[in-house]
């Protein structure tokens, strides 16, 4: 009786997860469709699975979603983004807690607090900031690659330095000492000792903003703009959507190949991920 | 330590790039907006050039339109319920994941998945499956024949927009709050569950009296997150319906689903008003740091009482 009460449950379980995921195989069964029938018949299976070839060559060529250039894109910024947002926070988090002073306490406490500010409310400041940093200066923000890596090192340095001042503070002071007796400079000692002892940490904060940064929309649409040189897949599938309005044949083949690289990704390294996750939230 | 504290060179070495970056993006940005609020702000005045400082016109006006009163109310209840929604399926999972199941493992990647796709391209497919694909359903199955009504479609009439963002969000982050409570029942020792079983406690009383206290700490990061992300949603919001049906509400034409963030975006760009978009961006930041600390203390005075 229990037995069997278990196994019904596992079906009822096994029903749920697929109803659950449906709406990724809703989106693959009519990325292989024509026009026509992704609207009349659109629970139903493809006729001809070569016509998802067809789409996706048609995105791949279209010049609103520009596949390759904006996987490029979406691969370079979300690549250097973490690696200032884990380098250099790292850093941070380390003097942080080695140097009880005022000014220590008084810094760490403003980038706790700098966690709760919206995007919102520093979004229209920032482009006009950004506009006029380049009036003075000359160095460009506005549209280019440093400027948005700039803008997620701000936005996520917050979470980054509470979460490696967390962990840093577990780590015993020995450890540093010994390697200061034996002639150690301190960001010698930082970057051979303390930096590799940080690993869970950067595959948490890689995981929690990579998940960010690759997906973003409003914050790349604000910095790099619309219809740039430089998209990222949010955007292009925006643009596209936006400019070939209820072509749902086609709209669904720039999900599908927005939606692939992660997925992917997630197949390739789904247990630290999982982990990694867990790990970050309950801190 | 007195190697440290002597070594202030590397101590600000070592934050140069982090208070650079801050100071760019946030605390100038925040400040500068701040100040502009209380301006004449827009599109074709640069920065610093002729601004007029016209004191709290902005906010008064923001108070006096309906769109934004209408918009917040929505946001409101919006957050309301998605807060509740995805934390109701995210503990169920959890204690599903967590059970004997043989598929446990299995089914905790499959609810995690749409964690991973972002807000603006799953707000597209949901779209399609809205208008499209719930119809033919209907159009097939005898007893749903009420779906394929066009007159009854989700995103056309309000309440069921608001509703379906909600089922997006809720559909979107259940996983990712799921994998929160997991952890925590993780780490529930099991010696309580074995004393409960031999006091021949059921299975509600076990999670009444064992799970909910010992994960109560969960909570208080599981509300937060969610009730912040709702507050902010935009993606979602600008894919699925991108504010629409539209609708009167104190006499006047407005967005029937716009929630707060996509009123601030629209209010700077499409209404060419960035003082004005600005000014919400402020009370929207004043408003989400109050339900914040709020919440953030009824959690913590109850994970005491538990």
């Amino acid at each position: 009786m229990k037995k069997y009460r278990l196994y019904l449950f596992e079906a009822i379980m096994v029903a749920l997860l697929v109803f659950f995921l449906y709406p990724f195989v809703i989106v693959f069964i009519n990325s292989a469709k024509d026009a026509f029938s992704v609207t009349q018949y659109p629970m139903r299976l493809p006729e001809h699975w070569g016509q998802l070839f067809t789409n996706m060559a048609t995105i791949w060529t279209s010049s609103n979603v520009r596949y390759s250039s904006s996987f490029v894109s979406s691969l370079v910024i979300t690549v250097f983004s973490l690696a200032v947002v884990t380098i250099f926070p790292a850093m941070a988090g380390w003097v942080l807690v080695r140097t009880k002073t005022r000014a220590s306490q008084f810094i760490f406490l403003l980038f706790v607090a700098a966690m709760v500010i919206p995007f919102q409310i520093v979004m229209f400041p920032l482009v006009s900031w950004f506009r006029a940093i380049f009036t003075v200066t000359g160095i460009r923000l506005l549209r280019t690659y440093l400027g948005i890596i700039v803008a997620y090192l701000g936005f996520g340095l917050s979470l980054s330095v509470f979460m490696y001042h967390g962990f840093i503070k577990s780590i015993p002071l020995e450890l540093e000492e010994a390697a200061i007796i034996d002639g150690s400079r301190l960001p010698g000692v930082f970057f051979r000792i303390i930096f590799p002892l940080l690993t869970p940490v950067h595959a948490t904060i890689g995981i929690l903003h990579g998940i960010w940064i690759w997906n973003d929309f409003l914050l790349p649409l604000l910095v790099l703009g619309k219809g740039n040189r430089i998209q990222t897949l949010p955007l292009a599938v925006a643009n596209f959507a936006g400019a070939y309005v209820k072509q749902w044949d086609l709209i669904l083949t720039a999900i599908l190949m927005a939606m692939i690289p992660v997925l992917i990704f997630f197949f390739v390294a789904q247990k630290r991920i999982v982990k990694g996750m867990v790990a970050g939230s309950i801190k | 330590m007195n190697h440290y504290q002597r070594n202030s060179a590397t101590f600000w070495l070592f934050l140069t790039p982090v208070l650079v970056a801050f100071a760019l993006v946030i605390v100038v940005p925040f400040f500068v907006g701040a100040y502009y609020s209380l301006t004449d702000w827009n599109a074709t005045a640069r920065a610093g050039q002729g601004l007029t400082f016209v004191g709290l016109a902005n906010f008064a006006r923001t108070f006096q339109d309906p769109g934004f009163i209408y918009s917040f109310i929505v946001t409101t209840i919006y957050t309301i319920v998605n807060v509740a929604l995805i934390n109701v399926l995210a503990i169920a999972l959890s204690l599903v994941v967590t059970s004997r199941l043989r598929l446990r493992n299995v089914y905790r990647m499959g609810f995690f998945i749409p964690y991973l796709i972002g807000g603006l391209v799953l707000g597209y497919l949901w779209q399609f499956i809205f208008n499209v694909a719930v119809l033919s359903v209907g159009e097939s199955i005898g007893f749903l024949s009420f779906l394929a009504d066009p007159e009854r479609l989700l995103l056309g009439r309000v309440p069921t927009a608001i509703f379906a963002i909600v089922i997006v969000g809720t559909w979107q982050y259940a996983g990712y709050i799921m994998m929160i409570y997991v952890a925590a029942i993780e780490g529930v020792p099991e010696e309580l569950y074995e004393a409960s079983r031999i006091d021949g406690a059921s299975e509600w009383q076990k999670f009444r009296s064992i799970t909910v206290p010992m994960i109560a700490q969960a909570f208080t990061i599981t509300m937060f997150l969610t009730l912040v992300t709702s507050f902010k949603q935009f993606d979602v919001n600008f894919a699925l319906t991108s504010g629409g049906p539209a609708t009167t509400f104190m006499g006047k034409p407005i967005f029937g689903s716009q929630l707060l963030a996509m009123n601030i975006y629209q209010t700077a760009f499409t209404g060419n008003d960035l003082a004005a978009g600005q000014a919400r961006a402020v009370i929207f930041f004043i408003v989400l740091v109050v339900f914040s600390v709020v919440q953030v203390t009824i959690n913590k005075r109850k994970e005491l009482e538990m």
